[in-house]
């Protein structure tokens, strides 16, 4: 990558989090802590990695994109809006009755939404049915990309997903972990230990790669190299920090389903500015 | 003809459709595909049938994906399991996005027999039916069933199609045309509504027989599409007998009797009875004993005529 592009990754980052900040104070409920942690991956795939066209949500050919933590809701509709799917003012009906912007992404109401998630667990098998059936049209050049939280693996049919991909050999499939190490009740190590999930996916028979997943950089390298991966499913572990960039929200678990006031949204917004 | 089970027509049923040119098919099992009959999908078309293991949750939501992707999957599994186990599934990945799914579940109702209550499924068609853009299906013969697995194909939306074990006596001609949310009636009749679903229609029949002795004239009405509801076909006749009784493989609550009960209610109050599993669960014993154990017979039926008659006199 070019300095010039990761440049442009990184303002692209920092307009998604002013947007998530705004919507849900805007919205006065929704998940601020979880949509920032993920904004440098979701941020990398639509402004770099991922083949899609905003006018044409539908194109043959695209990337698929399943946000599987679909709690995360504002950070999808962030890229949405910042890569010009709809009006950057429509952030602003996040979770409001009409509103296009569901509390969780809705594909029936939302050009760009490619499948509706929100009970968690759920995204990893929705990604293996995409993945079979772009492989079943003889489709090779699309790839399908899965975002789950790491609270979300507590979930088991996450694992009854992981053992399908690599059954079924999912090669245009590449799942991005958001370890954030946070959730509701508190840290995911004292609410239900996940041990170590480099190496659990891995015994589920998936490549595994680590990175920093707030390095656009690193992100980028990652994204580019799992997309280009054959011989099975390939996972992104990605080192996140739950509210990044907001400092009064960083690395606290409260922030996971709060909505910042009309001050508290302004502070950060202050932070945030370009 | 020949009884023959519901289940048989699903296995057979998919492979005439990939055979028609149907190249949008492809079907899902969590290894029961032997007792669902998919496994001779399998060997017809293996490049587009996808085993799960025992992991119903994951091949319900994978289904949802292949849907998503342009694909009509059928997914298949004993009926306790493909409702029951993926709830979560069904509703959150198939049902609030509308997508095409296809649940085609076996071994539904008390007919599992032996294997006992644990897996004899009586409250699936509560459970599909109360979930926005689901479709129900319940065919009370091979014929019916065949058709029933077509008109899911062809339809837009999810669907739940509810298939039996055991073998069932044929009440359709090959060829008979069968549409989307229609209710068939099989015997016309002036004193009492017999509306039935699934094997007990054939059960329906039996009671409309011994009613006929004593001079009762039962109209049986197949309600083969419980979701939506055929309101003209079951309205008409039970504004004409009178008197309505509902017969169904499944419990009292919220299956074919509460539907029926709830469109009389609403558009012409009428005597009525639900004949069903009374808010139990099942147990082992053969298919036979246990529908006479839970009074699912057609003396019951024809009781329960009865009643319902002298109360609307």
């Amino acid at each position: 990558m070019t300095q010039p592009d990761l440049a442009r990754l990184a303002h692209l980052s920092q307009a998604m989090r002013r947007d998530i900040v705004e919507m849900v104070s805007t919205a006065g409920s929704g998940h601020p802590g979880g949509s920032l942690s993920a904004v440098e991956i979701v941020a990398t795939l639509y402004g770099s990695v991922m083949r899609h066209d905003p006018s044409d949500p539908k194109m043959a050919g695209r990337d698929r994109f399943v946000l599987s933590k679909g709690h995360a809701a504002p950070v999808l509709y962030a890229a949405l809006a910042e890569t010009g799917y709809f009006p950057r003012e429509e952030v602003l009906t996040l979770r409001k009755l009409g509103s296009r912007l569901q509390g969780h992404p809705d594909m029936r109401k939302l050009p760009g939404v490619e499948v509706s998630t929100g009970s968690l667990g759920q995204g990893l098998a929705l990604a293996n049915g995409l993945a079979l059936a772009l492989r079943l049209d003889g489709a090779d050049e699309p790839t399908v990309f899965c975002l789950m939280g790491d609270g979300e693996l507590q979930e088991g049919s996450v694992w009854e997903a992981a053992m399908a991909s690599a059954h079924y050999g999912l090669d245009n499939l590449v799942a991005i972990v958001d370890l954030n190490g946070l959730q509701i009740d508190g840290p995911t190590c004292e609410v239900m230990d996940l041990g170590n999930v480099p190496e659990k996916f891995a015994a589920f028979g998936w490549t595994v790669m680590t990175c920093d997943g707030h390095a656009v950089a690193e992100l980028h390298d990652a994204l580019t190299r799992a997309k280009a991966h054959v011989g099975g499913p390939i996972v992104i572990v990605a080192r996140t920090m739950k509210g990044r960039g907001v400092s009064f929200m960083e690395n606290l678990c409260d922030w996971h389903g709060k909505a910042p006031n009309a001050d508290e949204c302004a502070r950060a917004l202050a932070e945030l500015a370009e | 003809m020949a009884d023959r089970a519901t289940r048989e027509a699903l296995g057979a049923t998919l492979i005439e459709l990939v055979d028609e040119g149907r190249d949008d098919i492809v079907v899902l099992d969590a290894d029961l595909a032997k007792a669902t009959t998919t496994v001779k999908f399998k060997a017809a078309h293996p490049e587009r049938f996808f085993d799960f293991g025992i992991a119903e949750q994951n091949m319900i939501a994978t289904a949802a994906g292949l849907a998503a992707g342009g694909k009509t999957p059928f997914a298949s599994s004993f009926a306790v399991f493909a409702t029951g186990r993926a709830y979560d599934q069904v509703r959150n990945s198939v049902c609030y996005p509308n997508l095409g799914v296809k649940i085609a579940a076996t071994h539904a109702g008390v007919t599992v027999g032996p294997d006992g209550g644990s897996h004899q499924m009586v409250e699936d068609i509560a459970l599909m039916r109360v979930l926005p853009n689901m479709q129900v299906l319940v065919p009370a013969d091979f014929t019916s069933a065949c058709a029933a697995i077509r008109l899911a194909s062809t339809t837009p939306g999810p669907f739940y199609v509810r298939l039996g074990r055991p073998a069932v006596p044929a009440l359709y001609d090959a060829g008979f045309e069968f549409a989307t949310g229609r209710a068939y009636v099989l015997r016309e009749g002036s004193d009492v509504t017999l509306a039935a679903c699934g094997m007990m229609v054939s059960r329906a029949l039996q009671a409309a027989e011994l009613l006929a002795a004593e001079g009762i004239s039962a109209e049986v009405i197949d309600v083969m599409s419980l979701k939506p509801l055929d309101d003209a076909t079951i309205l008409s006749s039970a504004r004409k007998t009178g008197a309505a009784v509902t017969c169904e493989e499944h419990s009292v609550i919220g299956g074919l009797g509460s539907a029926i009960a709830s469109l009389l209610a609403l558009e012409s109050p009428t005597p009525m009875e639900i004949v069903g599993v009374r808010d139990v669960f099942g147990t082992s014993g053969e298919a036979d004993e246990l529908l006479t154990y839970f009074g699912l017979t057609g003396q019951e039926i024809a009781d329960a005529a009865r009643r319902t008659i002298a109360r609307a006199s």
